[in-house]
Parts: structure tokens; sequence; C-alpha cells
């Protein structure tokens, strides 16, 4: 990652690091701490974080969905600076949609716009700090890994994340980003979606799996541990060799 | 597993349906790509949205002096209106009109309110013969069909079924020749109008200000359909006004853009009543139906912004569900985002809670819609409603009160993340189940399931902060 620290004093961030990177893709969030760092930041992972509440919001609950959201702004109303997502989706969750959660709740509602006001995802974060170009020179194409880029759908049309994650990752020499068929195409995660409808989202993976494999990409890559995950079971069980990771740590140097 | 619902054993006939899917992906492929560059080369198009949006939010907003103004207006230009509660008093009204006038041969429009109150059969059963006159809901006629899509009614269908039904039904040569196919339909429907005594068509917009009934085609049949009758009845529901011709403009705009990915339509007609001299060529009896339906009930409700719909079709064609499944297996009139949106809101929850579900919340319907109507809020609320006030099966119910109960304990959830880790990984191969219970079944019906990791991020921070220690 290029840029280094800047010359003022360590910025401080909350990480919030989401349910599915702490339980199923732990690689995703030790990324994103070091990226961070590499940023000039001083990372604190505020203690006692369990979920945003997305799944029960998602699926209607919405009693479960405020406690849980409860849970979650209150531990992060206790701290300072910006709140670090490496996740589109949950920060769409804690940036939009606990507001309308909270509606006609006076107290919290309060709390969730505080909240969200700090709220930012990961790579959109690093995108406004990271502003030199890449002191890395370019490897040759042979030796570049053949990457795609996922653009999860709250991130692109919720958060309005477009160019950064693709900015980011071109910054990277030892990747070569290749084109997706329908790129901006929901992979059918969404959630309790994959686990209530399977039919409809299994539909959905199979397309998104076909196009995948068309680009003759070596690694798909996404800011959301949901398609992640979901993607990666998807291919697995095509018996495709396409690796699927988290952006960040394609980012970190990591997975690449 | 529990035993399939109508919708899911549709949804699951139609994920499987190969014809289905070449039909539908290289169309709404098309259109998605006409209607961006159509959108580019609008200038300030987002300012036409904007607009466009205002109108029909102001006109909702204040339905009830829009309406009257409206009826006013449509009086004065010697329009006859009639104002209906549901489906069966539209469908009594029309079949009235003509039984009075003695009316036999109606030429009817695309309308799919006219599908939505099911206007072919009351009247058929009323002695009024009725002919499609729109290309692709003509075929849908013939074939004894219904449409798939608001807007390209045959969306489910090749050139080659068209063909087919052709030469079964009017006893022409097969061909799939599209040239050809028209020439069939132009020649058959063309004595049609000519005989026609009624001309019956929907509505795109009614301008409250001017008493103008606005109609938009490309295929002439609309501008033939409602001159050459002797009487035309245009039916409205009640939420389809703008305030003003200017109003107007933009919606016209936004419309053929987002529809067909045209600039404008072939045909804009706007009417303003009947013939006023012998020789002008307009029909003797101008009526407008201006049907309620559940619509004032619903601008009352959460989902009112769902009634400044344009019926555009933007939001099926970039909907990957609707490209997943078609229009047809959502078993309404009106599918994808707005129907699974408008069909609970008009005709109750409880029977339609299954379409809210269907969607993974992309929303792309959103990203498109010309007067941004937010749906996939309205999925999500009435997903919410169903849950609060019609309940949730037990399974799903528990699963949420846990997941409750323990995102609030994070100790509890350690150690349950902790037993579940290790059962997980028990089962798994290389850190993969292939089969899971519960559920989770959902899940592994389509793809693997990856065990928790070993080591959780908050494990590692947790070492690594005390390494620093």
């Amino acid at each position: 990652m290029a840029g280094g620290p800047s010359a003022s004093p360590p910025q401080r961030v909350q990480l919030f690091r989401t349910c599915l990177v702490n339980d199923f893709l732990p690689e995703a969030g030790i990324a994103a701490v070091g990226l961070l760092e590499r940023a000039g930041c001083e990372v604190e992972v505020p203690r006692g974080q369990t979920c945003c509440g997305q799944p029960a919001w998602n699926a209607g609950f919405r009693e479960e969905a405020r406690a849980v959201a409860r849970h979650a702004l209150a531990g992060l109303a206790r701290t300072e600076g910006p709140v670090v997502i490496p996740s589109g989706s949950c920060a769409d969750m804690l940036v939009h949609q606990t507001a309308e959660l909270f509606r006609g709740d006076a107290e919290w509602s309060a709390t969730a716009r505080a909240v969200a006001a700090r709220c930012v995802e990961l790579t959109a974060f690093l995108a406004g700090r990271v502003a030199s170009p890449p002191s890395g020179t370019a490897k040759p194409a042979a030796s570049r890994v053949k990457t795609a880029y996922h653009p999860s759908c709250h991130l692109l049309r919720g958060l309005g994340v477009r160019e950064e994650p693709l900015r980011l990752l071109a910054a990277v020499p030892s990747l070569e980003q290749v084109p997706l068929a329908a790129p901006e195409e929901c992979c059918g995660f969404g959630g309790a979606f994959s686990v209530g409808q399977p039919d409809l989202s299994g539909a959905m993976l199979e397309r998104k799996c076909a196009a995948i494999e068309a680009s003759g990409a070596d690694v798909v890559a996404s800011c959301d541990a949901g398609c992640v995950l979901h993607l990666a079971g998807g291919l697995r069980r095509r018996g495709s060799r396409v690796r699927v990771v988290h952006v960040a740590q394609l980012l970190d140097g990591g997975a690449a | 597993m529990s035993a399939p619902t109508p919708f899911t054993a549709r949804v699951r006939r139609a994920v499987r349906d190969g014809h289905l899917h070449e039909a539908i992906g290289r169309a709404t492929g098309q259109l998605e790509a006409r209607r961006g560059a159509a959108f580019a080369s609008l200038e300030q198009a987002e300012l036409v949205r904007d607009r466009a949006r205002h109108a029909r939010l102001h006109a909702l907003g204040r339905l009830d002096a829009m309406l009257e103004t409206f009826e006013r207006r449509l009086t004065e230009n010697g329009v006859r209106v009639h104002w209906a509660r549901d489906a069966d008093e539209a469908c009594r009204i029309v079949a009235r009109l003509a039984r009075e006038r003695g009316l036999r041969r109606a030429v009817k429009a695309k309308s799919m309110l006219s599908e939505e109150i099911r206007l072919n059969p009351a009247l058929e059963a009323a002695g009024v013969q009725v002919v499609e006159t729109d290309l692709g809901e003509y075929v849908v006629q013939l074939a004894d069909d219904r449409p798939s899509h608001i807007i390209l009614p045959i969306l489910h269908l090749t050139k080659e079924d068209v063909g087919r039904v052709m030469e079964r039904r009017l006893a022409v040569p097969f061909t799939p020749r599209p040239a050809e196919l028209c020439r069939v339909a132009r020649e058959r429907l063309r004595g049609d109008f000519l005989a026609a005594d009624l001309g019956i068509s929907g509505a795109n917009f009614g301008v409250a200000e001017t008493g103008t009934i606005c109609l938009v085609s490309n295929e002439g049949n609309i501008r033939m359909g409602t001159t050459l009758p002797r009487v035309h009845v245009a039916l409205l529901g009640i939420e389809k006004l703008v305030p003003t011709l200017a109003d107007l403009d933009a919606m016209l705009k936004v419309l053929a853009r987002s529809a067909t990915g045209q600039k404008i339509t072939v045909y804009t007609s706007l009417i303003h009543g009947p013939r006023r001299t012998p020789d002008e060529i307009a029909p003797e009896e101008v009526h407008v139906v201006l049907l309620d339906h559940g619509r004032a009930a619903t601008l009352a409700g959460e989902e009112a912004e769902i009634l400044a719909c344009i019926r555009c079709g933007a939001c099926l064609n970039a909907c990957p569900v609707f490209r997943a499944i078609g229009g047809h297996a959502y078993g309404t009139v009106y599918p994808g985002p707005l129907g699974s949106v408008l069909t609970p809101a008009l005709r109750g929850l409880p029977e339609w809670r299954e379409l809210p579900e269907a969607s993974s919340l992309c929303g792309a319907c959103r990203e498109v819609c010309p007067v941004r109507i937010d749906l996939p809020r309205m999925l999500l609320g009435l997903r919410a409603r169903g849950v609060a006030r019609h309940g949730a099966p037990l399974r799903l119910r528990l699963a949420m009160r846990a997941f409750a109960l323990l995102a609030t304990r994070p100790r509890w959830l350690r150690l349950a993340r902790r037993i579940g880790g290790a059962l997980a990984r028990r089962f798994a191969r290389d850190g993969w189940l292939r089969r899971a219970p519960g559920l989770l079944a959902g899940w592994t019906a389509h793809r693997d399931l990856p065990a928790p990791a070993r080591r959780s991020f908050d494990d590692w921070w947790e070492e690594r902060r005390r390494g620093r220690a």
C-alpha cells in the first residue's frame, strides 16, 4: 500500500470488524488493521462488538434488529474518531438503515445519527487518505495476478462507493484487473435471502459464477465478507479454482 | 424442507427454464443498454428526474383536489367521467356503456389496468368481442397466454414462438421473421379497427389542469383505436395524475427513455374529448373510468410512494430476480420490484407476503427508477409488517430470538461461537461443509458453507494486544 504516514500525528480510528469478518474471514480484518496503520492511523477495536443487527433488519424482525443495533451503537458511541468498517453492507446499515430502524425514537435515533456521521467503509476511508501514486513499479504483465472486482450492492448503490476500491486495486503493482460481464449485478447473497430463497439466490449466484469463470480471473475480490463467502461457496461447489478474497487482503499484499 | 408453496414451485420451474432465460436475458440486456444511452442524451437528466418525481408526489400529496380539478376539466371538455370503487364496478361500467349503446366490437390498447380488473372476460361475458391491438398483447390473446412484462407483454417468447402461435391460430405459414409476423398482424387488425364501435385504452397520464388524457405508443394502434370507433373509454387509476402540461413534458422525457430507450415514442396522443364538428376524426363519445381498487387505502399507508410509479418497466429489466424467473412466476399482473410492493399494498399483505421476500435488496430498481421510488425501503417495510402482524415460521422466529440474545451478550456469543465452530469443523473438509441442517440447508442447496475460522479476528487482536503489553 502506497502513501505512508502523513506528517500529522496518527489519527485514531475505531475498527468495527463486523461479525462475518470476525468469525469467517479474520484475514480481512487483520489486513484492514495493517492498511490503516500504514495509512497513519492508530487503530482501536471497541470491545464487546457483535453485529450491526442487519440480519434481523433484513428479515423484518425489527424488535430483534433494534436490540442488536442498540448494542452496537452504544459500544461505538463511547468511542471517538472515524468508525472504519470493512463491509459495504454493514456500513450502509449503520449509515442509513439504523436511522429508519429507530424512526420515532428520539433518543436512539439521535445516537444512530451521531454514529452514522462517523461511519465510513474501509476502501472509501483509505482512498481519502492515500493521495500519492504507488511507489512500486508495475511487474511484467505475465507475472501479475488476474483480478476481478465484484462491487457489492450496498457499497455501490447504498453508499455510492464505485471507484475507490478500483483505484486502490489499480495501485497494487502485482495485480492485473480483468473486467466481469454485468459487473454490477447482484451475486444473490442478500443475507437471509440466500437461506430463505435458495432457488432464486442460487440462480443469481450461478450467473455470477459463470461471469467470473468467463473473465479468466485468478482471484475475485469484494469489499463485503458476505459476498466473498457466497462467491467462494458457489465457486467451490462448481469445482472452480478461482480464489475469492476481501479487497483488503489484496491491498495488504497478503493474498496476491 | 417444508412443501413448496405455489410461488416457490413457480420459481423453481422458472429458474430451470433455459428457453425462458434465453428470451429474457437478450431482451433485458438490450433494454438496459438502450436506457442508459437514452438518458446519456438527455441534458440535465438528473434534474428532469427530480422534476418528474416532484410532479408525481405533488399530485399524490393533494390527490383529492387534483381529481376534482381533473373531473371538472374533463366534463368541460365533454368527456363523461365514471368513478369505480373496485374492479367489478369498473367492469360493470364499461359493460353497461357497451350494452346501452349496442356496442359489440371493441379494439383495445395495451392497458395493465384492464389486466388488473380482468376486463376482457367481463366484456366477453357481456357479449362484446374484444381484440387486443398492441402487437404483443395480440399474440398473448392468440396464445391464450398472459403478459409477462408491463411494457413488453411477450418478453417470455422468442420470435420462433410467435411464429408458431400465428401459424396455429391464424392458419398462416410458419415464419420467425419479425417483419413478416408484423405484416400478418397488421393486415388482420386493420379490419378489426375499421369494424370496431368501441375503443378501450388505459392512460399513461391524466393532466389535471387541462383534463388531458395522455397515451403513448409505437405501433399507431392507440391512435387508431381512440379515433376510429364511435365510443372511446379510457381507464385510469386515480393515482395517474400530473398537475400541469409542463409536468407532462418531464414525464414523457423519462418515460420513453426508461421504458424502451427512446427519446420519445412514435405516437404521443393528447386526448381532450369527443368530436366537436361532424367532420373531425374523433369519437362521438369519450368516457373516463377512474378506478380506486385499493389505491386510496395505499395512499394512506406506508407504501404510498409506490403510487408515483409510471409503469415504465425499468425496474423489471434491472432486477436480477426478474431476470432469473421472468414475469409469470410472480403470479401477479404487475411483476418485478414494483409489483412486489404494489401487489401486497393493493391486494393485501397476507396473501402476497412472499413477493417482498423474493428480493436480495440489491437496490438496482431504485437506481434505475425514473422517479426515484425507494423500492427496497418498502420491501423491507412489508417484510417487517408481515412479521409483526401475521407472524413468521417458528424456526425463523427462534433463530432470530437466539440471534438477538447472543448478539447483545458478547460473552455468550463467544461461547456459542466456540461450540458451534468446533462442531462445524468436525464435519468440514478443508474448512467447508457440503451439507448443513435446519435453515442453513437453504445455503448448502447451492453452495458450500464455510466453517468458522479456528482463530477469530478478536482472538488475533487480543493476542496482539497482549504481545505488545
